[in-house]
């Protein structure tokens, strides 16, 4: 096995009384897909969250290739080629595409008019536009604004970014969940040949179906705390289900993946 | 990862680009700001046809612009404000508060020359800029809602600026400040303060529309989360965005004093409100993430274009706050149409 790309190890975070992660593992491994699954309130959410900057950890430690590093803004997260899909899109609706393709590292004319912060809207648009049309994301109207748009095409402009950005991980949340059977396959699809790219992405899901054709890798997050690691050519759904729930225990130690 | 271009049809996917687009008069009519531009363009056309000898003239369309010239300049800051999903209430309040301190600074320098007016102009904006930070800094590090914020330093301000003074207005401006930027005209033609306000639109207006400033102005009041989990710094824009509005709410007060010769301490007292309201007539979101400011600059000018129009065909000024009533509230109606068209 190689050296993990990314890996969270005894991750505890408390709001208030509430404690989300006590104690969860996570492994990634370079150009893989890791299915992220649990129950309901497991965690799952929580801790991409830790590790992507959006609310710090309370303990544990984050390496990333060999290495602790500290992830406490999104910003820390990205210099390190980590993207998000949040569940939520994170996308600012009254804006167009290309600015939120861009939003947060936007492109500036050239010359004393860039230094003054002028932005090039004609380059940032020409790019998101190459991006949406690799990824075969179909956008009508790259000028209007992104709460016009449907919501599969949203999560295209979402994923987009990602991925245009990323060059280590990309974690998704849920990225289906609002999808119809069409958009559906693209995102799944997508999802391969990111890999085929280099990078790893880790799925949040709760489709098994889905799980099972795309991951290479299942880690199971059950109350807090990382419960399995399963690999989906060795185990059933049943038995990925059963992790989740508790009802059928593995020792971490014992099934290493 | 890179992305590649695939030139694929790309003249025939232009095509059918442009045959989804709705045609351009039709994105004009629902668009933004021009279909409260309209208005503004038929209450001119009305009042010139009721009485174009008085209307339809130079002076009076100097007369206008020089009413409507300080609060397009509270405007200006309260436009980047709500685009933000904020609200400023205290713009008024510092108006009155960089007038008075403005006017003190100048009586203690003394003297009649440019030293002292741009010893009041720099004291009447560095106290907009004060109480601008203090309200960026309470919103955005304290949490606190803009509305609670902005009420509170409303009264400090106002009070302050009552405790300074014993209530009652400074006089004693410099004559030479009332006589040039007062009341004077560049060419003879067009008034400093209508310049002055002019440039600041202009300035602040390229800002909004072609700057990242002013993009993430926009982003922030779309999706504050969003932007911070993009990277922006929000804390850090959102006191920028106050501490303008504030600064150029100083500048309002030096303006007015310059035009007034006093510090009209009671006369400022529903700028806030004159100024949010021309910001949401011209088409600006009270919800954040829209909002242009072409749009305001057409929003101060309904107001004081129906109150000159209003008195010069005779009917009661009263009538102006009546009828702007109801433009605010068709504005906003608007904002709300396009907006369910746009969630369908």
């Amino acid at each position: 096995m190689p050296e993990p790309v990314l890996e969270a190890r005894q991750i505890v975070k408390r709001f208030g009384r509430v404690q989300a992660l006590r104690g969860a593992n996570l492994t990634v491994y370079p150009r893989e897909v890791v299915a992220l699954v649990g129950d309901n309130g497991a965690g799952k959410s929580t801790l991409v969250k830790t590790m992507v900057g959006v609310h710090p950890p309370d303990g544990g430690e984050i390496l990333f290739e060999g290495r602790p590093v500290t992830v406490n803004t999104p910003h820390e997260a990205r210099d390190l080629g980590i993207e998000t899909v949040y569940q939520d899109l994170a996308l600012a609706a009254e804006v167009d595409p290309a600015a939120n393709m861009f939003l947060g590292r936007e492109i500036l004319r050239p010359g004393l008019l860039g230094k003054l912060g002028f932005l090039d809207k004609p380059a940032m648009r020409q790019r998101s536009d190459e991006a949406f049309d690799a990824l075969g994301v179909r956008i009508q109207d790259t000028a209007a604004r992104v709460a016009n748009m449907s919501g599969g095409q949203r999560q295209g402009v979402a994923i987009s970014r990602a991925v245009t950005w990323a060059s280590k991980i990309v974690f998704m949340d849920e990225p289906t969940a609002a999808l119809g059977v069409v958009q559906t396959r693209n995102v799944l699809d997508l999802i391969q040949r990111v890999r085929e790219h280099g990078l790893s992405v880790v799925l949040i899901s709760h489709n098994m179906p889905e799980v099972f054709e795309v991951a290479d890798r299942i880690e199971v997050l059950r109350l807090g705390e990382r419960v399995a690691q399963l690999r989906p050519k060795e185990v059933s759904m049943e038995d990925v289900v059963a992790a989740m729930t508790g009802a059928l225990t593995f020792h971490e130690e014992d099934r290493q993946a | 990862m890179t992305t590649p271009a695939t030139p694929t049809d790309e003249v025939e996917a232009e095509e059918l680009l442009e045959e989804e687009r709705e045609p351009w008069w039709q994105r004009l009519v629902t668009g933004s700001s021009t279909s409260i531009a309209l208005i503004l363009v038929g209450l001119i056309v009305v009042f010139s046809l009721l009485r174009p000898e008085e209307f339809f003239d130079v002076n009076n369309a100097r007369n206008i612009a020089t009413d409507a010239a300080v609060l397009l300049v509270i405007a200006v800051g309260m436009t980047f404000v709500i685009i933000t999903a904020g609200i400023d209430l205290s713009v008024g309040a510092v108006l009155v508060f960089a007038g008075v301190v403005a006017a003190k600074a100048m009586n203690e320098v003394g003297g009649d020359n440019w030293g002292v007016i741009f010893v009041g102009l720099a004291t009447a904006l560095a106290s907009g800029l004060g109480w601008g930070l203090l309200n960026g800094f309470l919103v955005a590090k304290a949490k606190l809602p803009a509305f609670i914020v902005t009420l509170g330093t409303l009264g400090m301000a106002l009070g302050s600026a009552l405790l300074i003074t014993g209530g009652v207005d400074q006089r004693d401006v410099p004559f030479k400040l009332v006589d040039t930027i007062g009341s004077g005209r560049a060419f003879g033609e067009v008034p400093y303060l209508v310049l002055i306000a002019a440039a600041v639109a202009l300035v602040f207006g390229v800002i909004l529309a072609a700057t990242r400033f002013g993009r993430y102005t926009y982003a922030i009041g779309s999706n504050e989360e969003a932007s911070r989990r993009a990277g922006i710094n929000v804390d850090a824009h959102l006191i920028k965005v106050y501490a303008i509005a504030g600064t150029l709410a100083g500048l309002a007060g030096f303006m007015s004093l310059a035009r007034f010769a006093t510090t009209t301490i009671g006369g400022h007292s529903t700028d806030n409100l004159d100024a949010i309201a021309a910001v949401v007539i011209g088409g600006t979101s009270l919800f954040g993430g829209i909002g242009t400011m072409v749009g305001t600059v057409v929003g101060v000018f309904i107001p004081a274009v129906l109150r000159n129009g209003f008195v010069i065909v005779g009917v009661q000024a009263f009538w102006q706050q009546v009828a702007v009533g109801a433009v605010l509230i068709v504005a906003v109606y608007l904002d709300q149409l396009r907006r369910a068209r746009y969630r369908r």
